[in-house]
């Protein structure tokens, strides 16, 4: 995020686009509901189902999957032709207006209506007037904008609106991606990245693999970038990649195209998994050692908005598991290393030396104050929004983008439209939550979302088990009958492993970040003749 | 912003304008006792526990009257520990509170105030109406509202923090009552299972059914720590009982959550217990995994990793970090395979 959870009840209005936000990050979900519901903000929805948030909505877009850059194309569209952007801000702080403005020429709200199935297309026009108004407005998404092989694409667009509305570098404005796992940010942070190391210094710098060279010791760091996980398997099952040391992953469930996924992991000479449980994914390691829970460690963690905070041991640890950085360490000590960690403090002061944005945080200041990066010294207050007074890189881009259709579209062989997520109760691949009993009581096995329409021409009954394929594969899933679904289209929640919706996902990628396109594939339903 | 100085009990303390007096004797250490009030939710002012007299004459409920400069406040005297002594008399014979069979004793604030006011036991009152106690109907939540002493705090929590406006009072007078819905059970209501109600609960009307069976509040102890599930990082007070099992998550108050938690926030985090966590190392010997010592797995995995990357150079290696690990964990990783394997071949599911 730019900004800050906090900045919430500043805004004057809200547009969220992609983001399921009260059961994929409740706690967001129900601070928006708040200023809505019983403060009169303004929300606009964009969405292919009619989620919680529609219903509060001043004015909400039930969009086909993957045409999030045609709307916000055309909301731009309107803002330029009625003169309602922020001029002076895009005069004085941005670049590439005019070939931006050039692009957007086209998506008259009739040709964007067309595009993304909207009855109406005054609605654009009036959306777009709306947020004209909202000085500031925050624009919230998640995977919904990302998940997409236009899925960079998607997310300069949300820059492009938010920097034409003057929105980016203001408290209770901004550009606020809801990151889906508790601490995905410090991941990236970190540099568990194929491209960079920490704080996103590029692996391909020289001076950067001089700096970690001296850092650590060592020699001869590679400047060549690594593999992504879908190309790791994807060079795994062409004999390029020969052993993968999995830490807390379950690529089985979570990645696309599963079918694949398994070859490669089958076709490996070693694969070693760390985890809390023996997942569907390590049950295809040579080694599977036992990791301690979230609960039984010490450790910090980096939530959506770049907040640093510290983990505390709540219980003893399991049987004889062990913490995840003891066990590589191990590993490398035995490798020829000599690392001597003997506490989790101990790495985060050397990640604190090579790490620029966190040089200013200690476990002090993460456990008992509010600090977030980019915080570069220990006298830094930390950053609540991004981009003030000036962006990162100067003035901000816009860039011209068009829409482009997704990898695979409906056609006569596979005529719906399949898109995947999460659900309230239930998260990524049901390892923890499925093991809960609360949770796993509420919502005990997968679904699929049908629109009454189509299960009228289908003749398909409400909890009747149908099937459902796709060119990678076919599950068989309870329908779930409801008008919450756009017509054309399913969607499938990804927690179940006995259903799994990501047998059928396509493992198209995004050219530029490799992120698949999980949000929308062609599929087919059929009734299960009795 | 105005600042504004009053007097509470003689001590010369300041506040903003706008604030309340309870607010400003609370920041300032001051204990006035309170039921209905609660710092995350409008104002409500009907429990009447707060009286305070202010210039020596009116008496006014604290949590709603705003300060005014040169203000003086007493917030006890003979006359207010008799009005507070009858409010909870009048709360007390209402009710059935019988704290030998509620799981909220000795987390109850309202049992903790009828000891500070030494209040013996009274008579039920006639106008007494037996109420709903609803075990069953729900498994995150249990309802006894014979405890239930109409301060209104859940009715809010749900209104203004969850916003699922599941709860509200119905009825008047003696028969008010809370319902959730249109008068449904609360397990078949549109209730998300949130929580914050109970949380917020002064007494033992709205609990979590997960604290049944697994020790006494005072035997419990609370470790705060970072919900492990989506990316707002809630930060949760984690209770556990003498034999270190979680008894229930309460959300802290100085996280970005402040103090709300979704359903898996509150009760998704069993699984620690679980039986199927992996307990040993395991070596996959003909196709079937067998328990191992550490010194033999992580040999094994080093021999294999040296190997591999021997024969094959080091970018036949790769590794898959984890966005459920810690930073600490995931820059040992990242270094592990730069420095030791010598391969960017380092990802996690970031895009997934």
């Amino acid at each position: 995020m730019t900004n800050s959870i906090r900045e919430i009840p500043i805004s004057q209005g809200f547009l969220v686009i992609g983001s399921n936000t009260t059961e994929n990050h409740p706690v967001i979900g129900s601070m928006i509901k708040n200023e809505v519901i019983n403060k009169g903000k303004k929300l606009i929805v964009v969405d292919p189902r009619r989620i919680e948030l529609a219903r509060y909505a001043d004015y909400y877009f039930q969009i086909r999957p993957g045409t999030n850059i045609a709307i916000l194309n055309g909301f731009m569209h309107v803002l330029i032709k009625e003169d309602l952007y922020d001029k002076e801000y895009v005069k004085n702080r941005c670049e590439g207006f005019d070939a931006m403005a050039e692009v957007l020429k086209k998506y008259t709200p009739e040709y964007v209506a067309e595009i993304c199935g909207i009855d109406n297309p005054q609605d654009i026009v009036a959306a777009a007037r709306l947020m004209a108004g909202l000085k500031p407005m925050a624009l919230y998404y998640s995977m919904g904008i990302t998940q997409f092989v236009s899925g960079v694409n998607g997310v300069k667009s949300t820059a492009n609106l938010q920097m034409l509305l003057g929105n980016v570098g203001v408290a209770g404005g901004g550009v606020n991606p809801l990151r889906g796992q508790n601490n995905v940010q410090g991941a990236c942070d970190m540099g568990a990245l194929p491209v960079s190391y920490p704080a996103y210094q590029p692996v391909a710098s020289e001076e950067n693999k001089a700096k970690f060279e001296s850092a650590w010791g060592v020699t001869s760091l590679s400047t060549k970038p690594g593999l992504t996980i879908l190309e790791m398997f994807n060079h795994a099952i062409a004999g390029n990649i020969k052993a993968i040391y999995a830490m807390g992953e379950n690529p089985v469930m979570s990645d696309p195209n599963q079918h694949h996924v398994i070859e490669a992991l089958k076709s490996l000479e070693f694969f070693v998994v760390q985890d809390i449980f023996l997942t569907e994914t390590a049950q295809f390691a040579h080694v599977v050692l036992p990791a301690r829970s979230f609960l039984e460690k010490e450790g910090t963690v980096t939530n959506t908005e770049r907040r640093v905070q510290l983990m505390h041991k709540v219980l003893p640890p399991v049987g004889e598991a062990k913490d995840d950085w003891w066990m590589v360490q191990e590993v490398a000590n035995r490798m020829g290393a000599n690392w001597n960690y003997k506490k989790a403090e101990d790495i985060f002061e050397e990640i604190r030396k090579v790490t620029p944005s966190y040089a200013g945080i200690t476990y002090e200041r993460a456990d008992y104050t509010l600090v977030q990066w980019p915080c570069p010294s220990q006298d830094h207050p930390g950053t609540q929004f991004l981009h003030k007074d000036k962006f990162s890189r100067g003035l901000g881009l816009f860039t011209p983008i068009d829409y482009t259709p997704p990898a695979e579209e409906a056609d006569f062989e596979y005529p719906m439209v399949l898109t995947t997520g999460r659900i309230l109760d239930h998260f990524h691949t049901g390892t923890m939550t499925r093991k809960s009993k609360v949770l796993d009581e509420n919502v005990p096995e997968g679904f699929v979302e049908i629109n009454p329409n189509d299960a009228q021409n289908y003749n398909i009954e409400n909890g009747e088990v149908i099937s459902v394929s796709t060119r990678r594969g076919s599950i068989r899933i309870k329908a779930r009958v409801t008008d919450k679904i756009k017509p054309n289209t399913v969607f499938i929640p990804f927690h179940f492993f006995e259903a799994c919706a990501n047998v059928l996902t396509n493992d198209a990628l995004d050219p530029a970040c490799k992120i698949p396109e999980y949000k929308v594939c062609a599929c087919r339903i059929e009734k299960i003749q009795a | 912003m105005d600042t504004i100085t009053l007097t509470i009990d003689g001590k010369k303390v300041q506040g903003e304008r706008g604030q309340t007096i309870l607010e400003v004797a609370l920041k300032n250490g001051i204990d006035i006792p309170y039921l209905c009030y609660h710092p995350k939710i409008s104002k409500t002012g009907a429990c009447r526990v707060c009286l305070v007299r202010i210039n020596g004459t009116m008496l006014k409920a604290s949590c709603v009257e705003p300060i005014v400069e040169g203000m003086d406040v007493v917030t006890e005297d003979e006359e207010i520990v008799k009005i507070r002594k009858f409010v909870l008399e009048l709360l007390l014979s209402d009710g059935d509170h019988n704290c030998l069979y509620c799981e909220a004793n000795a987390a109850c604030e309202f049992q903790a105030l009828i000891q500070r006011y030494n209040i013996q036991e009274v008579k039920p009152s006639p106008t007494r109406i037996p109420k709903e106690i609803d075990y069953e109907s729900s498994n995150a939540l249990r309802r006894n509202e014979n405890r239930c002493i109409l301060c209104g705090r859940c009715v809010k929590a749900c209104r203004e923090i969850q916003v699922s406006n599941v709860w509200s009072f119905a009825e008047r007078g003696s028969e008010t009552h809370l319902v959730a819905d249109d008068g449904k059970k609360i397990g078949e209501s549109s209730c998300v299972k949130c929580g914050t109600c109970a949380q917020l609960c002064p007494t033992g009307a709205i609990k979590f059914q997960t604290v049944i069976g697994r020790g006494a509040n005072w035997e419990l102890t609370s470790i705060p720590s970072i919900c492990i599930y989506c990316g707002v990082g809630c930060k949760i007070d984690f209770y556990k009982n003498r034999s270190n099992i979680l008894v229930k998550a309460m959300g802290n108050y100085t996280g970005p959550n402040n103090g709300h938690l979704c359903v898996k926030g509150r009760f998704g985090f069993d699984f620690v217990h679980s039986e199927k966590r992996l307990k040993k190392p395991l070596i996959k010997k003909n196709n079937v995994f067998e328990e191992a010592e550490w010194d033999e797995a992580l040999d094994l995995v080093a021999k294999k990793l040296s190997e591999i990357k021997e024969k094959y150079g080091s970018d036949s290696i790769a590794a898959l970090s984890s966005a459920k690990c810690t930073n600490e964990e995931n820059y040992i990783m990242q270094k592990f395979m730069r420095s030791v394997i010598g391969t960017n071949n380092i990802d996690h599911c970031a895009r997934l």
